[in-house]
């Protein structure tokens, strides 16, 4: 595992030539541009693992047999409310 | 050792010496027999290289990308509408930063359909990013492989090599080869620290705000810089290696010359034998061959135009609207230098149609006969 640094640059002799992050996508969080935030409402999810399948930025993993939202990459698409067959995911808008 | 090639095979060979190890492109008249060459050779084990056979020429430069970033040398070979179909790809080969050569035999723009020789097609992808080469001979064209792949290397940009359809891509010239070995030492495997590796992952070409987009640019133009001073080393340790040296210009008979012919590829070949008709007629004439395009070589140009009256510039090709593209790159090079010489632009040979010994020193004998040019397009052989 690459060390959990994000690596800052200053100037253009710091970059690689190469436009490419110096680390691993889990130091590289790219769900900060999100506008709407899902949310899953636990008392409704039947755990069918449907938002786990459609989410197109891999940002829903298992926990317990249940999905779990991650927010450092979801760019809140809105597909997984969308997909979700009992209506157990709503959105917020960001940073209300 | 010496072998008789077509200068699509010199480019072909220089590929097998390089010891290419990704090979993916499509078939297009002028280029075919570069990639078929190559293909035999990959079929028969005489290349140990994987071929990528593709459905177009913009899957093509996308496999080479593919094969690059992954650290393999990786080479293709188009034509016109080839090219211009790989134009998408082409800045992401810059932009990424991987050292691809590429063969593009000069061949005229549809439409109508013609297969005949004319600049427009590379010069059309001049601001990608790509170093261009001019190669006057197969020689040149094999030679150049060698040597585009040991610079692109260095400065992580890649080169596209530029012949002249059928005067050199399908004519029979003697080259000599160089040696196997001699090449290993001259240009060793390629070793890209930033290639794509399963165990040391990272994102590429991800997506980049007005924070770093301009300073990744600006280092591309860096590279482009630094690259003149390494075609001008790695052209003289060719000649170390090899005996035939090689320089971003070829200034010949220019250090006295009144007018001064600018020209690359075959027509300066040709040129050459007019320069000197005419210096035995006591005219002061000289040729001024650009090798190096891209990045292109102001101070070389500089100082060989330097203290010429007149110079005269041949395009094969033509923007439309402004007029031949060397004139222009030439015209803005001498602009606003002491003695800046009088330049004039003649657009010639469009199509492939041919230039003779007597059409160039039509041009040079324009340039004595006009203290300026009549128009910033001199049309020359043009059945008006």
């Amino acid at each position: 595992m690459a060390e959990e640094k994000r690596i800052v640059f200053e100037k253009a002799g710091d970059l690689p030539p190469m436009a490419m992050s110096l680390g691993l996508m889990s130091v590289n969080k790219t769900g900060n541009w999100r506008n709407e935030r899902p949310i899953i409402d636990y008392d409704k999810c039947v755990g069918c693992m449907i938002c786990w399948k459609f989410c197109p930025d891999v940002s829903i993993y298992i926990e317990d047999d249940k999905p779990v939202i991650n927010y450092d990459y979801c760019k809140g698409c809105g597909i997984c409310v969308e997909e979700c067959p009992v209506d157990a995911i709503y959105t917020e808008k960001e940073g209300k | 050792m010496r072998k008789v090639l077509m200068g699509n095979h010199a480019l072909s060979e220089g590929a097998v010496l390089s010891r290419v190890q990704v090979i993916a492109a499509y078939p297009i008249t002028p280029q075919t027999q570069v990639v078929e060459l190559l293909s035999e050779k990959c079929a028969d084990g005489t290349l140990n290289a994987k071929f990528v056979k593709v459905e177009s020429e913009h899957s093509a430069m996308a496999a080479c990308i593919g094969a690059s970033a992954a650290g393999a040398r990786a080479f293709t070979a188009t034509s016109a509408q080839g090219l211009a179909l790989m134009h998408e790809v082409l800045h992401w080969a810059v932009g990424a930063r991987l050292p691809i050569v590429m063969g593009n035999i000069n061949r005229a723009m549809a439409p109508p359909w013609t297969i005949w020789t004319d600049q427009t097609d590379s010069l059309a992808q001049r601001d990608t990013g790509w170093m261009q080469v001019y190669c006057q001979n197969n020689q040149e064209v094999l030679d150049a492989v060698i040597l585009s792949y040991k610079v692109s290397e260095q400065v992580l940009l890649p080169t596209m090599i530029v012949l002249d359809a059928f005067f050199l891509s399908h004519t029979y010239e003697v080259v000599e080869m160089p040696l196997q070995d001699k090449v290993d030492k001259y240009l060793p495997p390629y070793n890209n620290p930033y290639r794509m590796d399963v165990d040391d992952p990272h994102t590429f070409g991800g997506l980049t705000g007005p924070d770093w987009y301009f300073e990744l640019r600006y280092n591309i133009e860096q590279a482009m810089e630094e690259a003149k001073d390494v075609w001008k080393k790695e052209g003289a340790l060719y000649g170390e290696y090899f005996g035939r040296k090689y320089d971003l210009v070829d200034a010949y008979r220019c250090e006295d010359a009144e007018v001064i012919f600018v020209a690359v590829a075959t027509v300066a070949s040709t040129a050459r034998v007019v320069v000197d008709e005419m210096r035995k007629e006591g005219k002061k004439v000289g040729l001024l061959r650009l090798f190096v395009f891209r990045p292109f070589p102001y101070e070389d140009v500089r100082s060989a135009l330097g203290n010429a009256k007149k110079v005269v510039v041949m395009d094969r090709n033509i923007s439309f609207g402004a007029g031949g593209i060397f004139y222009q790159e030439v015209k803005s090079a001498m602009y606003g230098m002491k003695n800046e010489p009088v330049i004039f632009g003649i657009v010639s040979g469009l199509g492939g149609r041919d230039i003779t010994p007597s059409h160039i020193r039509e041009m040079i004998e324009y340039a004595y006969k006009h203290d300026e040019p009549e128009k910033d397009i001199i049309w020359m052989g043009v059945k008006v």
